[in-house]
């Protein structure tokens, strides 16, 4: 097998918002490599709809404060509360900055940037939905990936397109280097540097309906997870309330933002009983648990009674084709529904994780649950806990979260380099790497392997058992599935023995980080014995600040053991309230 | 449903030329051709290579010529094509592996046209106005998601990957028509080149390509236009 070795300052791993973002703060003041496996333009920001949360106050008065107190109800209250500060503050520059890069907003008459309102988003502490997502149409996902992108070719840097991650070094607690795999050759790649950046996003294919892309599977999250490093509130993981029937294809809260409603098999407007002030805006663990509840008690729509309907066709045409272009394109392409005239069947998809490797404010990763920094490895956006989410992440705040913590890890990378010194690194680190990708292409074997039936049995029961609602039975039940699933996992065997687009070997490799990922959300959640935010525990129903104000840190021995730690949360000015809309 | 899918192969590594595998698999006539592909893979041949990534038509990863038409295999149902279903590489790109081309032609063109947002100032403590009027001009270039469809299905471009080509031009569009960019005099300079806007012979394979439904050859004719009022 080739290796080929390069030295860099820093690298950074995933080149979506969080990564691109970082590149343009580092990229100024080092050698510095962005690899990725895919076309950067290709990554999962790109799918993000609805709009950008940031208190411009351009529709109405807005602070930032407003903005923080509702991250930090809708977190459930376990979201630190100096980190949700900066993210609320620095949102308003960020998104200044992004339209000074090109970005090209939705506007009002006045030419500033267009507001809409957003799941969650309230003016004066509770009292009315704001106006506070900035948006580009329902595509400002793309728009912002693609102006970074953009930002990031006129100031030339270095892209390593399709090259899968595949080890981080870290000698005697110190970063030296990541390991990657050139998709096009098959050639290993040895990047040493002393600054390594995990931007890779979340996991969301570890459950069968998902919003996510087939590359959401964790990378950076499992490969730190593997070397027995600390993941941070695995347990909470996000179900987005309107997931196409089925499909799971994200339909944005921009389209209750804009006047929607959530109806149920008998046409009742059903969230007026679970949230009767902001009703359909409410935040999405609420409104995922409730769709949830009505089609258990009965109230869904369809043959199977397994969906509700989300409803458009008051708003008319001229309102859904100006905002909600793609989201109705998507309907008419997939289910051939004319949302202009009929409700579209939803369900709640797999969308966000909450969880991910722990960071400090400065995007610095940290070992263990005392904050203890491991030099030279930084990680933003949705692989990342900060925590500025808690327990559930309001809409627009990821879109936040990347360009905020993704400019700190940049900066950090920045500080970092200039105080350390390049201390080289042995080729004889890639062998274990090498060794494992030989004994998954050994032996010879004509049929496909494992793999599909594996990853199909893995989100199939992680949506049954570790979905919205959860129990221990459910739980430990889950547990002893993952272990088969891992067991059986040890004999897969690629068929495809080339060398030139292996995507057979990836698929082997990403099912690895997928099951550890699962393994990390069973493992914490099954630990966790409340509820609250998206972790829904039917046999402990209420939330539990006594004994659960807490993150919660996993790690995981080299047998496969799990030990979950915690850390109490950082609170600020808000007391924990009972969590009412 | 068993259905027929007939793909043509190509292993830069191990083969001199092309050709055509039959699959016969189940489907459903709701499954996208991307379900299709996967279902191949997970049970027929592990080899089978293409790209994918949302699934949805967003990310731009997964352009293939589905019975003769430039389409992402995401976007396209088993009930909207006749079977058997033929699919092959996008044209014009070397391929390097079944459905995957290698894409650094198409990428080099687009850095080529300045895709970004030249401005003479920092842009100030604010946003820069700009009228709901001006983003309307941009709009639809704007949607562009760097699939190459329309440049895989331009004629010209099969001759000569030497011509940007359409995806090229569209976000040199975007661009050109930005009230707040003030890089025209380098962009259209590129342009005007022997391979640049007037190239195109305006076939509108690009606009019927384009999974964005971005109107492609009407950009690039404002391109021309924009190149012409300004020599």
């Amino acid at each position: 097998m080739k290796i080929i070795k390069h030295t860099f300052d820093g690298v950074i791993v995933g080149a979506g918002g969080a990564g691109l973002r970082a590149a343009i703060e580092a990229a100024p003041y080092m050698n510095l490599a962005v690899i990725s496996k895919l076309y950067p333009t290709r990554s999962h920001t790109g799918a993000a709809q609805g709009g950008m949360g940031a208190a411009l106050a351009n529709v109405e008065e807005d602070n930032w404060n407003w903005h923080a107190f509702d991250t930090v109800k809708g977190s459930d209250y376990l979201a630190d509360q100096p980190a949700v500060d900066i993210l609320c503050k620095e949102a308003i520059d960020s998104v200044i900055e992004l339209e000074h890069w090109g970005l090209p907003f939705s506007r009002l008459d006045s030419g500033k940037i267009a507001q809409r309102r957003f799941g969650g988003h309230t003016v004066r502490e509770g009292e009315a939905p704001a106006f506070r997502a900035c948006y580009a149409a329902d595509r400002t996902g793309h728009m912002i990936l693609q102006t970074l992108y953009q930002k990031c070719v006129s100031m030339g840097v270095q892209f390593f397109d399709e090259f899968q991650v595949l080890d981080v070094n870290i000698d005697d607690g110190v970063c030296k280097g990541v390991i990657a795999y050139e998709v096009s050759t098959g050639y290993i790649h040895i990047f040493e540097s002393r600054a390594v950046t995990f931007a890779t996003g979340g996991f969301g294919k570890i459950y069968k309906v998902s919003s996510n892309a087939h590359s959401l599977t964790g990378d950076g999250p499992a490969i730190l997870f593997q070397k027995g490093l600390p993941l941070e509130d695995m347990e909470f993981y996000q179900f987005h309330p309107t997931g196409i029937y089925k499909l799971g294809i994200l339909l944005s809260e921009a389209a209750r933002g804009e006047g929607g409603i959530l109806r149920n098999k008998n046409g009742e407007r059903f969230m007026e009983r679970y949230a009767p002030t902001i009703k359909d805006l409410a935040p999405r663990d609420m409104v995922s648990r409730a769709i949830a509840t009505e089609v258990r008690e009965g109230n869904g729509a369809g043959p199977n009674s397994d969906y509700v309907y989300l409803d458009l066709t008051h708003l008319g045409e001229e309102v859904i084709k100006e905002k909600l272009p793609d989201i109705t394109d998507f309907v008419r392409t997939y289910v051939k529904i004319e949302p202009i005239t009929d409700p579209v069947p939803v369900q709640p998809t797999a969308h966000y994780a909450m969880g991910g490797i722990p960071t400090n404010t400065s995007s610095e990763v940290c070992s263990d649950e005392k904050g203890t920094v491991l030099p030279g490895v930084f990680a933003a956006g949705e692989a990342a806990c900060v925590s500025v989410h808690g327990a559930n992440r309001l809409g627009t705040n990821s879109l936040l979260d990347i360009v905020v913590f993704g400019r700190r890890a940049g900066k950090s990378m920045v500080e970092y380099v200039s105080s350390t010194r390049p201390d080289g690194l042995s080729e004889s680190v890639a062998t274990p790497i090498v060794n494992k990708i030989k004994k998954l292409l050994e032996p010879e074997n004509n049929t496909p392997s494992s793999v599909a039936s594996i990853r199909n049995e893995l989100q199939e029961s992680m949506e049954v058992n570790a979905k919205i609602f959860r129990t221990e039975k459910t739980l430990a039940d889950q547990q002893e599935i993952l272990g088969e699933l891992r067991e059986k996992s040890k004999n897969i065997n690629v068929s495809d023995k080339g060398t030139v687009f292996n995507t057979e070997l990836l698929e082997a490799i990403e099912l690895e980080y997928l099951l550890d990922m699962s393994d990390a959300t069973v493992g914490s959640a099954i630990m966790r014995k409340e509820s609250r935010g998206a972790h829904t525990r039917e046999d402990y129903p209420e939330r539990d600040d006594e004994n659960y104000l807490k993150h919660t840190f996993i790690t995981k021995d080299s047998e496969g053991n799990l030990e979950v730690n915690y850390k109490d949360v950082e609170l600020g000015k808000y007391e924990p309230m009972e969590r009412k809309y | 449903m068993l259905i027929e899918v007939r793909i043509l192969r190509y292993n830069i590594e191990t083969q001199q030329k092309s050709h055509w595998d039959v699959f016969e698999v189940e489907a459903l006539p709701e499954d996208r051709i991307l379900d299709v592909l996967q279902e191949i893979k997970s049970t027929k041949d592990g080899s089978l290579a293409y790209r994918k990534s949302c699934a949805h038509g967003v990310c731009g990863s997964d352009a293939m010529i589905i019975n003769g038409v430039n389409s992402l295999a995401c976007q396209v149902l088993v009930k909207e094509v006749s079977t058997p279903i033929k699919i092959e590489p996008i044209r014009g790109l070397p391929v390097l592996k079944d459905l995957i081309v290698d894409m650094d032609t198409f990428f080099d063109s687009y850095k080529k046209v300045l895709p970004y947002l030249i401005s003479e100032d920092d842009g100030g403590e604010r946003e820069r106005l700009q009228s709901p009027e001006d983003v309307e001009k941009i709009e639809d270039t704007t949607k562009c998601i760097l699939c190459a469809a329309c440049t895989t299905s331009c004629p010209v471009f099969w001759t000569s990957d030497s011509f940007v080509g359409p995806a090229s031009l569209v976000n040199a569009h975007r661009f050109i028509f930005d009230s707040r960019d003030k890089g025209n005099t380098q962009r259209l300079e590129i342009l005007k080149d022997v391979n640049g806007a007037f190239r195109c012979r305006t076939a509108f394979n690009c606009t019927d390509a384009c999974p964005r439904g971005i109107k492609v050859t009407k950009a690039i004719e404002e391109v021309k236009r924009e190149i012409s009022l300004n020599s």
